[in-house]
């Protein structure tokens, strides 16, 4: 059982400015039901330019309508310059600490704050562009550089308490773990270059990586795949078993095959099917 | 004010009964002699096992040389796989299912990582085997199918006799993980071609910290802790004295309770399902209703997060659980669900009740009454609510 303070307890229980402000100077929404929590927050301003009213709609667990109705209550009567300031960490804080597991919750309040804000000033909400690398989240890397900067991040652990990228599959670890060292100024002992190969080396370990790393893991979803040719540094493959009616095949012969044989074989690899 | 309590959450653990604490105190007070002993004091220990052992066994139909007591499901569960890719050096192939407890899963994930070859039988959207693709992944080169008889989460039943079966003509050796199966199912091991069958003393009202595994008389084996002679060489360590005593007590105990468990029980299950998905729109039960355990319902409510409907649950003492990610630390719903394809969006307001022959009617109607007021409150507190039913 999570170890919640008696103030994020009361705010989940007792809720403070739940619903959605009339004719609302400001909007943000956040998070899906598919991810496990989503918050809509409104506010008004009044006539010196302070948020009058503030209320907020939330899907999701303890911690996390504790934080959106905490993140209410912190607003009302700042101006949107004062608003703009609140960080996730305040959130926490003002609830008198949160489960590392569930600081996620409080970053996912700062940012329906900063789209509201957004929304308010009339910019086209922050695009926040950059690369996914968490496909099971859709966490971009500038998301990941985001709170791994602001919170002193130093494991994927942490990353994943704070913004849930790399709490599913796991795939996109190596990925985080790369971010955290270049932030940290740690670099990662340089990718050894291989020896240039000749085809027949080339196919050859395409082939045993395929077997080796590829298949068991495409065989644990009850799909496979087959080696047709190799062309150049093109890769073509047809994919069987579930995986060949999966929808989701594109994506698994992009990020998980190409970035292995990239990884194991060579850099400039394209995988294509067939 | 102690709140009272009213727990529904017996798949996790139960209570221990009185009677089984009765059986087991005598021997953490007085009589705390090591059964291997020469003198009387030690020895009269070893023969309360032998009646622990015999007692084990009789609930499960087998033979008491056939048992042997480990220290919880997961060690059985280990003990066994283990066993079998020792006995067949050889052989690198593992089957199993997506919907396993993580004692097995996990087992065999990493399993997989030292180079064996697993093969994870998917289920359908009610929770059932994929029969066809279970038989056909056997091959010369399978060392050990191990497929749970029950499912803790949804209470779906595999067809573990069929299985066993079909297994045993194939000569390969067949495991169940019985943690939830036993003491809510008949079972008649002297009849089936079950190799090895695993339980748990803490879901039978024994304490936790003791196991048992079936292993059928020439099943090939080898032990997973080495030491002394105890268990017949079988696993070494000084015996769990009291705590499997309170087992041999509880297996008696379960036998005679099994006709309550598919009646009594199951009536107050169905009652809770059915008054719940009358008064809550937009909830259905996880998993077939047909093949399940008698005391466990899996309902899924939309638009709402599991661990929200357990904190509020419990401010009026009901203990239930949960398929949602928030309350197991992951951010994603439980692999079982997610196996059945339950959509992520019910997922994560899925709440399992398990009852036990210690509930009652009126705790279930208490229940009914507390819980539609809070999923309707959590609703009014979802943003994707008010367009779901508009």
């Amino acid at each position: 059982m999570w170890e919640y303070t008696d103030k994020t307890k009361d705010h989940f229980l007792n809720p403070r400015n739940v619903g959605v402000v009339e004719n609302a100077d400001g909007v943000g929404e956040v998070g899906s039901m598919a991810c496990g929590d989503a918050l809509k927050l409104t506010f008004k301003l009044d006539e010196n330019q302070r948020i009058k009213e503030a209320k907020f709609q939330t899907f999701g667990c303890a911690s996390a309508i504790a934080s959106s109705s905490a993140l209410t209550e912190m607003i009302i009567g700042l101006t949107i310059e004062e608003a703009e300031k609140v960080t996730n960490e305040q959130i926490a804080q003002f609830l008198g600490g949160l489960p590392k597991e569930k600081m996620h919750c409080s970053v996912m309040g700062r940012d329906a704050l900063e789209k509201a804000i957004a929304c308010y000033r009339g910019e086209a909400a922050k695009k926040i562009d950059g690369e996914v690398v968490c496909e099971c989240f859709g966490i971009t890397d500038l998301e990941i550089k985001r709170v791994v900067l602001e919170n002193n991040l130093a494991t994927i652990e942490e990353v994943t308490d704070y913004v849930k990228a790399g709490g599913g599959c796991g795939k996109c670890h190596e990925k985080i773990q790369t971010i955290i060292d270049d932030l940290t100024g740690l670099q990662k002992s340089e990718k050894k270059k291989a020896a240039p190969m000749t085809n027949i080396q080339k196919i050859k370990l395409i082939e045993e990586t395929l077997r080796r790393e590829v298949k068991p893991a495409l065989e644990k979803d009850g799909g496979n795949i087959e080696l047709v040719d190799v062309d150049g540094s093109r890769v073509l493959v047809t994919l069987r078993g579930t995986c060949a009616t999966c929808s989701k095949s594109q994506i698994t012969l992009k990020n998980y095959v190409e970035f292995k044989l990239r990884e194991l074989v060579a850099d400039d690899l394209v995988v294509e099917e067939v | 004010m102690k709140m009272k309590v009213i727990y529904t959450d017996n798949n996790a653990t139960t209570q221990v009964d009185p009677a089984v604490l009765s059986e087991m105190l005598p021997y953490l007070e007085q009589y705390y002699g090591n059964p291997s002993s020469m003198h009387t004091f030690g020895g009269q220990v070893a023969r309360k096992i032998t009646e622990a052992r015999a007692k084990t066994a009789a609930l499960l139909g087998a033979k008491p040389e056939e048992i042997l007591f480990t220290s919880c499901g997961t060690e059985s569960d280990s003990t066994a796989i283990r066993a079998a890719i020792a006995s067949n050096p050889d052989k690198r192939h593992i089957v199993t299912t997506r919907v396993e407890h993580p004692a097995v899963k996990n087992l065999c994930e990493q399993l997989a990582k030292g180079g064996y070859r697993i093969t994870f039988v998917p289920v359908d959207r009610n929770g059932a085997l994929d029969l066809d693709l279970l038989y056909k992944s056997l091959t010369n080169d399978t060392a050990i199918v191990s497929i749970m008889w029950a499912n803790n989460e949804t209470g779906v039943v595999f067809p573990i006799e069929e299985i066993a079966a079909e297994v045993r003509s194939r000569r390969i050796v067949f495991h169940t993980d019985a943690v939830q199966a036993v003491g809510k199912l008949p079972i008649n091991l002297g009849k089936l071609d079950i190799d090895m069958l695993s339980l748990s003393g803490h879901k039978i009202h024994a304490p936790k910290g003791i196991g048992a595994l079936y292993i059928r008389k020439g099943t090939k084996f080898a032990p997973f802790l080495i030491g002394g002679h105890q268990e017949s060489g079988r696993r070494g360590g000084t015996e769990n004295v009291a705590s499997i005593i309170a087992l041999g007590k509880a297996c008696e105990l379960a036998g005679a309770n099994l006709h309550e468990e598919n009646t009594r029980v199951k009536e107050l299950r169905d009652r809770l399902e059915n008054a719940l998905l009358k008064k809550v729109h937009k909830a259905f039960v996880n998993g077939g209703t047909e093949k399940r355990l008698p005391n466990t319902t899996s309902i899924a409510f939309e638009y709402v997060e599991g661990e929200a409907i357990l904190l509020m649950m419990n401010e009026f003492g009901i203990c239930a659980s949960s398929g949602s990610a928030c309350t197991s630390g992951s951010l994603e719903p439980s692999h079982v669900l997610r196996a059945m394809g339950v959509p992520f969006t019910a997922a994560h307001g899925s709440i399992r009740f398990s009852l036990s022959i210690y509930n009652t009617q009126a705790e279930i109607d208490f229940i009914v009454e507390k819980l539609p007021p809070i999923i309707a409150r959590l609703r009014e507190l979802s943003p994707f609510w008010k367009s779901a039913v508009a």
